[in-house]
């Protein structure tokens, strides 16, 4: 029975700051060796979760158990079961790469032997040999994380939580760490992050789960969630405002951009679709026009009515 | 958690603070100078005038007296000038994303914060043999054995130890960096209004009662008995047991605000 037990179990997880909720009735279970992302726009609260699931912050109420034990009543089982690693960097700038690892390895209580092995594996593997003894401080972003990863896997935990962990990061980083968290999964790991790209949970989590306001608003599969949205969109760029406002007024179901003078159309995914869209443009006022697979922000506006908050502007780790 | 395991940690914590005192020197240095530039001053620019004044000398003493005065009072300032330099780092500590990281694994609690105590202590030992050697340097002679000064140094870092929990405290309970580096001033005046630059006896009835019974006089006649070579009295055990009140005071506070739950 203990193999099939969740991962992580979440039943009624609220938390509020004063008269402000952050989470409203969280429920969710993660299956042992998959993948869940919780994607969301800034303040939909998914910090906060992996927050409470860590032992960071106690919730106000709820039953939360990860990797079977009570985060209020034993967060010792659980932090000895998990690895986090956080949208801002935690590694220690002062020290160099190699005494960053080799205090992971220490404070997982490996012997001497285990952690030299170890150290010298995790830069390696996470290409950091040449850096290895040049202080954190001096890293660039993309090594920070790939550190910063590196130190929550050295202890092999077997429930990792990444909170937004390609925030700031550019396309090869990116495709760098998905690699690292696949090989991961390989070995058996769950994995919990969150971010805001629906593309960075349809290409690693098993499951999805949409956090809107506190709660889950949709949970699926990537494929299922995207059959909620299936035609994407098509973006039509105007020549001038007076062309937007008649486009517009004939699809109410679209979203407005006043200032780049662009509307975006949810489309069904079909060619009579797209037809209808372009048969009620006039070809004279349009400037140019994408069709564009389901985003975050379409996936937001078919299951909440509403388009996400735009992120305020993006905060980049340093 | 095993006791094995706790020391274990406080020990990797304290390997951590000694790489940090290492990769960022300059703050040891001034913490270190501080004490010395005191003892220059007030040997060479107040000591001909104060020495004057020592009770016990016939016909008043010189500057080489005043320094024989004054050194336990400096060693006693070199211990509380390290004790607010750790302030300073533990706030600066506390800002930085791997204590976040700390707190979601399965080791001490506070092994984080006993490795900086630890550290502290370390390098006041460092620091204290430094600012002794340049006291004798300038001709400083006690009549202390091994044994006085084998005494003298252990004292001094029980005494670290105990003020540096309640720094570690003061850094814990700072908003800011800079509120951290301002709370543990008055560890720097209050040995001014003891027994250390002047004879109690000297001031005026108020502050002298003051000067008599806060804790760190008891603290410096006991360093200057030891050093000098004299008899220690009953100031021997009011000083350690003000030490191992600061201590639990000290470390009581700082597990309470280190263990609360963030509000963010």
């Amino acid at each position: 029975m203990t193999a099939t037990r969740p991962a992580i179990e979440v039943f009624g997880l609220t938390k509020s700051y004063g008269d402000h909720t952050v989470l409203d009735g969280l429920d969710l279970t993660v299956a042992p060796g998959t993948v869940y992302a919780l994607l969301g726009p800034n303040g939909a609260g998914k910090t906060t979760v992996v927050n409470i699931l860590s032992t960071l912050l106690a919730p106000d109420d709820g039953e939360i158990r990860v990797a079977g034990f009570d985060v209020r009543r034993e967060p010792a089982g659980a932090r000895a079961a998990i690895g986090v690693t956080g949208q801002f960097s935690a590694i220690d700038e002062l020290l160099t790469g190699r005494e960053n690892l080799r205090l992971m390895a220490d404070l997982a209580h490996l012997d001497r032997a285990t952690a030299t092995t170890a150290v010298t594996v995790m830069l390696a593997r996470f290409d950091l040999v040449d850096a290895a003894d040049r202080r954190a401080q001096t890293y660039s972003g993309g090594m920070k994380r790939r550190l910063d990863l590196a130190m929550t896997l050295i202890a092999r935990p077997r429930l990792i939580f990444l909170d937004e962990p390609t925030a700031g990061l550019d396309p090869r980083s990116r495709r760098d760490l998905w690699a690292i968290v696949r090989e991961q999964v390989a070995d058996g790991v769950t994995v919990l992050l969150t971010t805001q790209y629906l593309e960075e949970a349809d290409q690693l989590a098993d499951r999805i789960g949409v956090l809107d306001r506190g709660r889950l608003v949709a949970e699926g599969t990537a494929a299922e969630l995207k059959r909620r949205v299936p035609g994407g969109h098509v973006s039509v760029q105007f020549t001038d405002a007076a062309g937007l406002s008649v486009a517009s007024a004939a699809h109410p179901q679209a979203s407005t951009d006043a200032e780049t003078l662009t509307l975006q159309i949810p489309g069904d995914g079909s060619i009579a679709g797209l037809r209808r869209v372009l048969h009620g443009l006039d070809d004279a006022a349009v400037a140019g026009l994408t069709v564009g697979a389901a985003d975050l922000d379409d996936v937001f506006l078919a299951l909440t009515g509403r388009a996400a908050e735009a992120p305020a502007a993006e905060e980049v780790p340093a | 958690m095993s006791t094995a395991h706790t020391v274990r940690d406080s020990a990797t914590m304290l390997k951590r603070n000694l790489l940090h005192v290492r990769r960022y020197p300059s703050l040891s240095i001034m913490l270190i100078a501080q004490p010395i530039l005191f003892l220059l001053l007030f040997v060479y620019v107040f000591g001909g005038t104060l020495g004057a004044g020592l009770p016990g000398q016939d016909g008043g003493g010189d500057r080489g007296d005043y320094l024989v005065f004054i050194t336990p009072g400096i060693l006693f300032l070199t211990v509380t000038s390290v004790a607010l330099g750790t302030a300073i780092s533990t706030a600066t500590d506390m800002t930085t994303g791997i204590i976040a990281r700390f707190r979601t694994m399965n080791i001490a609690r506070l092994s984080v914060l006993t490795g900086h105590v630890l550290g502290a202590v370390i390098r006041t030992g460092c620091a204290v043999v430094i600012v002794a050697a340049f006291a004798f340097g300038l001709g400083f002679r006690g009549d202390a054995g091994p044994l006085g000064w084998l005494g003298a140094v252990g004292l001094l870092m029980l005494i670290a130890f105990s003020l540096t929990w309640l720094t570690v405290g003061m850094g814990l309970a700072a908003d800011s960096v800079e509120t951290a580096s301002n709370t543990p001033l008055f560890l720097m005046i209050l040995p001014f209004v003891s027994s250390s630059f002047v004879p109690t006896d000297a001031m005026p009835a108020g502050l002298r009662q003051f000067a008599e019974h806060q804790p760190f006089t008891p603290m410096i006649n006991t360093l200057r008995a030891l050093v000098t070579g004299a008899h220690t009295d009953s100031d021997l055990w009011f000083a350690l047991g003000w030490s191992a009140l600061i201590a639990l005071a000290g470390y009581l506070w700082s597990r309470r605000l280190f263990l609360r739950v963030p509000a963010t």
